[in-house]
């Protein structure tokens, strides 16, 4: 893909040096040419020159598709499964087996094991999403009605971004992921330990779970089981507060709780400003605290 | 052809000069706003295109300072949305697309040798469709109610009524009613470059400009109507639930992308051919010289209309289609690249047979090469798929897009505008104040577009209100913003230009840079065009042919007399231009805009569900259209030829494929047919998409077939009644009365097959798909039984005879696509179920 880049890169200054240049000599020029050698301008550099230029490039491009984007083998067994559900605005994602079956969900967080290829199975609950990781490859639309399919490798370990690249409405400025890139081997453990209990603070799970928050979100190994709005559970490993709207500290958890639809426009989170602050504070603690 | 010219006194001129004056004058006071003249509508259609320009422009600005900083809370998103929708659809569909129909309609006339097109009423009509809509559309913005899901209107963000709420009616309505507009400029444009041309101007000798537009024209009319039908299923969708794009009940979304971009592409090259049809008018004149490469530039105009058609799925590449169709797209989409490269190498080697000239149009004109440059090597880019993956919907395609558009397009009309300029007003624009606004133009250009190309490149998507700090977005946006600032300060400049107080007189030179074309003979302070229609022996008349102004200045040649006190132009023959008819072309009239304002009245009533004054607007339409028909067009003439000069009779009426009006009925139902076209590969679509798409219960195969049979019936009866009519007229309307009947029978066959069956368009696509076909084809009849009840009221009037019998004529071809009409829909959705099954 680089590749590909920088020769087209390269080549489009060349091509528009030359273009920009002859044009600037014809204005310039003090002799006329014959109407012969202005045909041959015309058959050269019009026709066949581009002609050569983009079947070569084409045929490259063509070459280097199922390269970049592997159409078959994508259901094989043993390749390592996501499936991502895009939601206005954020991201429901499912960890799947070898048979399909979700191991759990989460949301606006993918893990991935360095080296590994992953298929990807892109769908949507309401509107078209755009599923895209600039770093690791091209975009993938999320249509109703359809299963799209992706494969991608991460090369290095790291942590990069994700967004939805096709409008899908007042916040689809706000609507992006983080994706965390992992040795196979601690990708591993941390699925097998993914499965982990609730937080330890009681008073503050009961004030979730009596503010009704529970209604839409589910955190894993409690009795909050909705499912609605984004699984929370470990959400004090995630990387962002509200799909990429803020960093994740316990403020802007309680900022988000009180006033959802201030930091993210459209968000379809009810508010929580009535509540008094001192609880809003705690739920937000307990869910930072959640690991 | 040698003939004789005529010499006329001083005094007979000034008497031919005084009724040419008469006829062709423009109205005063307020009456001035019922004007049809070519030369006003084409100035109001081009001012308000420009104005609605520059309001998006300042769209455009208003986003700019929203983005240049990161987290800038300047705008809300709502508006933020509201305003990237409207900046995209404005520019497109109000300014891009109309400032060309204005141009045409401006210059042809001119051009080809004509006193007028040949339905001056419609273009006023279009005019008139177009103002108001635009103003509908735009205005929206300061209701809160603009559209907002974009330009491209995807489903089901944009059929979700609690997000776009009116804004998405606004956009389908007004924009539906604008493209009724744009087809009836280019159905106009079509007939007069082929029936409207001076005599002896063949095909092949036809300026640049003419043969852009007539390409351009039949692009319209396969590009438009799919969207039109795309409009009218997502209108049945937001108002009455008829699932076309909701997948929950067999629909598809995607159907919609299929649908805009067979138009969406098209368009982009209905955008940029003229722009280069006027590049190809200035090249030479600056050049002194013919354009080198005639037939090349010809010919890649026309591998461009085709090829644009073939390349709309390059917008879809990231939508999950299979991979060798894909490549299929990319390749046609690299192809279309080369014919581009041949025009822009016929201009690079025409200078270079020439003696080059350098002026304002000149520097416009290359700047505009430069930048469009960058946008086509981009394009190349962005249509290889596997780059496309990671560019689709970034910056980069914003910069990829602005660089094609403004530099294949706006530095072009600019350099248009500076050179037609005296053309218009007989005097010049200033040169100093040009070369500010040039240089302005282009290094604000390309400091606000070319950072784009690396935000895009460093990830940052397209339709976002801001973005965080710290991705190395931030500069990039910086600069961009300070650029599109400096860009409209040169717009502005241009604008100063244009209304800065010039000098009284007149530029003494009719053709001030000594150009070649023929619209340089005219005179911009008469109304009549052409002083009197040359005989045409080569493509550059004025460089070629002697003596040429002075001869049609002196009334030498065709038509120098305006004796039968109507407005009259030549109509010739479609390859050879040999004179056939004198035509009689409407004059000043208030029924154009009474028939446009009721036409809107209906789009807007129906975009607020008021269904009775839709109705009543409905009916107003209707009766203004049969008014201006019945009072304007077909009118039997007091004597059978007129002399049009030069020893030379004309016949006045004309009927068949002779006439105009029947030409404009042929084009008007290719678009219709490619409307029809576009909902029965919906039908397919959806079948190819869900093989179990026809297995719930359909129209039946009785219904569906005896419609079939009955509007075939009413076919034939109405090819009778022509027949019969040029025996006498008893025949012909006893024929008519039949015709009718059968028509109206046929009409309740057409829907009792869903009805009966109880086929629930609410439920399912399938049903809905059933019933726009059916619907479709009876409103097609129904038309068709007014079209019979209007031939019969006119042979009961005597407007229609044996030998005056275009009306009839007319509707039969009508009918002809009626009945494919007929035949299609229902053997698809009677018979089609048992084949799928």
């Amino acid at each position: 893909m680089a590749t590909l880049f920088f020769i087209m890169l390269i080549g489009a200054a060349l091509i528009w040096a030359g273009v920009v240049g002859l044009l600037f000599y014809a204005a310039r020029k003090r002799r006329t040419y014959s109407e012969q050698v202005a045909g041959k301008v015309i058959l050269w550099g019009g026709a066949l020159f581009p002609a050569v230029v983009l079947a070569a490039l084409l045929s490259y491009a063509v070459w280097l598709m199922p390269n970049v984007r592997p159409w078959f083998g994508t259901d094989d067994p043993g390749l390592r499964r996501i499936e991502v559900t895009g939601e206005q605005f954020w991201w429901r994602v499912r960890y799947l087996d070898q048979d399909g079956a979700a191991l759990f969900e989460t949301a606006n967080e993918i893990r991935l094991p360095v080296g590994e290829r992953v298929t990807f199975s892109l769908t949507t609950a309401d509107v078209i999403h755009s599923f895209w990781i600039p770093v690791l490859g091209g975009k993938m639309d999320m249509i109703p009605g359809r299963t799209n399919r992706l494969s991608l490798l991460a090369e290095k370990p790291g942590t990069y971004r994700g967004v939805c690249a096709e409008f899908c409405g007042t916040s689809h400025t706000m609507m992006a992921f983080t994706v965390e890139a992992m040795d196979p081997p601690a990708y591993d453990a941390w699925l097998a330990t993914r499965q982990s209990t609730g937080g330890q603070d009681a008073e503050g799970h009961a004030l979730f779970m009596k503010n009704g928050c529970s209604a839409c979100h589910t955190i894993a190994g409690t009795d909050a089981h909705g499912v609605i709005g984004p699984d929370l559970t470990a959400f004090g490993t995630r990387g962002s507060v509200g799909a990429g709207s803020l960093g994740n500290t316990a403020d802007n958890i309680a900022r988000f709780i009180r006033e959802p639809a201030k930091v993210k426009p459209g968000a379809l989170m009810p508010h929580y400003a009535m509540l008094p602050v001192a609880e809003t504070d705690r739920i937000a603690g307990y869910l930072k605290g959640l690991q | 052809m040698t003939v004789e010219l005529p010499e006329f006194s001083a005094e007979e001129r000034a008497a031919q000069e005084e009724r040419l004056r008469k006829v062709w004058a423009t109205p005063g006071g307020w009456r001035y706003w019922t004007s049809v003249n070519n030369s006003e509508i084409g100035l109001w259609y081009g001012v308000t295109a420009f104005t609605f320009m520059l309001f998006a422009g300042l769209l455009g600005l208003l986003m700019r300072a929203q983005l240049a900083t990161p987290n800038n809370d300047l705008i809300s998103p709502e508006l933020y949305n509201q305003a990237f929708t409207l900046h995209g659809t404005v520019m497109m569909f109000l300014f891009a697309v109309p400032i060309f129909e204005a141009v045409a309609i401006f210059l042809l006339p001119s051009m080809l040798g004509a006193r007028e097109l040949p339905f001056p009423r419609l273009s006023a009509f279009g005019f008139w469709s177009f103002l108001l809509g635009g103003v509908f559309v735009c205005g929206s913005i300061f209701f809160n109610a603009a559209p907002n899901a974009g330009w491209f209107m995807y489903p089901p963000l944009a059929t979700d009524k609690d997000y776009s709420g009116i804004g998405a009616d606004i956009w389908l309505l007004g924009l539906s009613f604008i493209e009724v507009a744009s087809i009836a400029a280019a159905v106009e444009i079509i007939v007069g470059i082929m029936k409207c041309r001076a005599p002896g101007m063949r095909i092949n000798m036809m300026p640049m400009f003419a043969w852009y537009l007539l390409i351009v024209a039949g692009m319209i009319l396969f590009a438009f109507p799919p969207l039109i039908a795309g409009d009218i299923l997502f209108e049945m969708e937001r108002m009455f639930g008829w699932p076309f794009f909701d997948a929950s009940k067999g629909g598809d979304p995607l159907l919609w992308q299929h649908l805009f971009w067979i138009f969406g592409h098209p368009e982009v090259y209905i955008i940029f051919l003229p722009a280069i049809a006027l590049m190809a008018m200035i090249v030479p004149t600056f050049s002194q010289r013919p354009i080198v490469g005639y037939s090349w530039i010809v010919l890649a105009a026309v591998g461009t209309g085709f090829l644009s058609f073939g390349l709309w799925v390059h917008h879809m590449f990231t939508t999950g289609l299979p991979q060798i169709s894909l490549a299929f797209f990319s390749a046609a989409s690299e192809a279309v690249a080369i014919p581009t490269g041949v025009q822009i190498f016929v201009f690079i080697a025409t200078m270079l047979a020439g003696r080059v000239i350098f002026s304002v149009p000149m520097l416009f004109g290359a700047g505009g090469l430069a930048i469009f440059t960058i946008g086509g090597l981009t394009g190349v880019m962005v249509a290889l798929v596997p780059f496309d993956w990671q560019a689709h919907d970034t910056y980069f395609v914003v910069a990829h897009l602005h660089y094609v558009l403004i530099g294949g397009m706006f530095f072009p009309i600019v350099a248009g505008i500076y050179y037609y300029f005296p053309f218009v007003t007989g005097k010049r624009l200033s040169d100093a104040w040009g070369k500010i606004a040039f240089w302005l133009m282009f290094v604000g250009f390309n400091t606000a577009f070319f950072p784009m190309h690396f935000a895009g490149l460093r990830g940052m998507p397209r339709r976002v209100y801001t973005y965080p700090e710290d991705f190395g977005w931030d500069w990039f946006n910086l600069v961009s913003t300070v650029g599109a600032f400096i860009f409209a300060a040169g717009v502005a400049t241009f604008v100063v230009d244009i209304f800065w107080p010039k000098p009284k007189r007149l530029e003494r030179n009719l053709n001030p840079w000594n150009s070649g074309t023929l619209e340089w003979t005219n005179d911009p302070s008469e109304d009549w065009g052409m002083r009197s229609v040359p005989i045409i022996t080569s493509r550059y008349p004025l460089w070629e042919q002697k003596n040429l102004q002075a001869d049609i200045e002196a009334g030498r040649y065709y038509l120098p007399d305006a004796k039968s006190g109507r407005r009259e132009t030549l109509v010739t023959s479609v390859l050879d231009a040999e004179p056939i008819q004198c035509l009689r072309v409407g004059g000043v009239s208030y029924v154009t805009i009474i028939a446009a304002m009721a036409l809107g009245g209906v789009f807007i009533a129906l975009t607020f569900h008021w269904w009775i004054a839709t109705l009543v607007c409905a009916v107003m339409t209707l009766a203004a259209v049969i008014y201006w028909l019945w009072t304007g067009t077909a009118q039997i003439p007091e004597h059978r030829e007129e002399d049009v000069g030069l020893g030379l009779k004309l016949p006045i009426y004309v009927s068949g494929p002779a006439s105009v009006g029947w030409w404009a009925m042929f084009i008007t139902m290719v678009g219709d047919g490619t409307a029809f076209a576009s909902l029965m590969f919906g039908y397919f679509f959806y079948w190819t998409i869900h093989s179990d798409f026809v297995t719930a219960a359909g129209p039946g195969l009785f219904w569906p077939m005896v419609a079939m049979g009955l509007y075939l019936f009413a076919w034939a009866l109405t090819i009778a009644a022509r027949a019969l009519n040029e025996k006498g007229p008893t025949g012909c309307r006893i024929a008519l009365v039949a015709a009718i009947l059968v028509t109206l029978a046929a009409s309740c066959a057409g829907l009792a097959g869903p009805y009966v069956y109880g086929l629930d368009p609410t439920q399912h696509v399938y049903p809905a798909i059933v019933w726009i076909a059916a619907i479709w084809t009876v409103v097609h009849g129904a038309v068709g039984a007014i079209m019979q009840l209007y031939c019969l009221a006119r042979s009961l009037t005597g407007r229609m005879t044996g030998e005056y019998d275009q009306d009839i004529r007319n509707v039969t071809l009508y009918w002809h696509f009626m009945a494919f009409t007929a035949i299609v829909t229902f053997a698809v959705i009677g018979l089609f179920p048992m084949v799928a099954s």
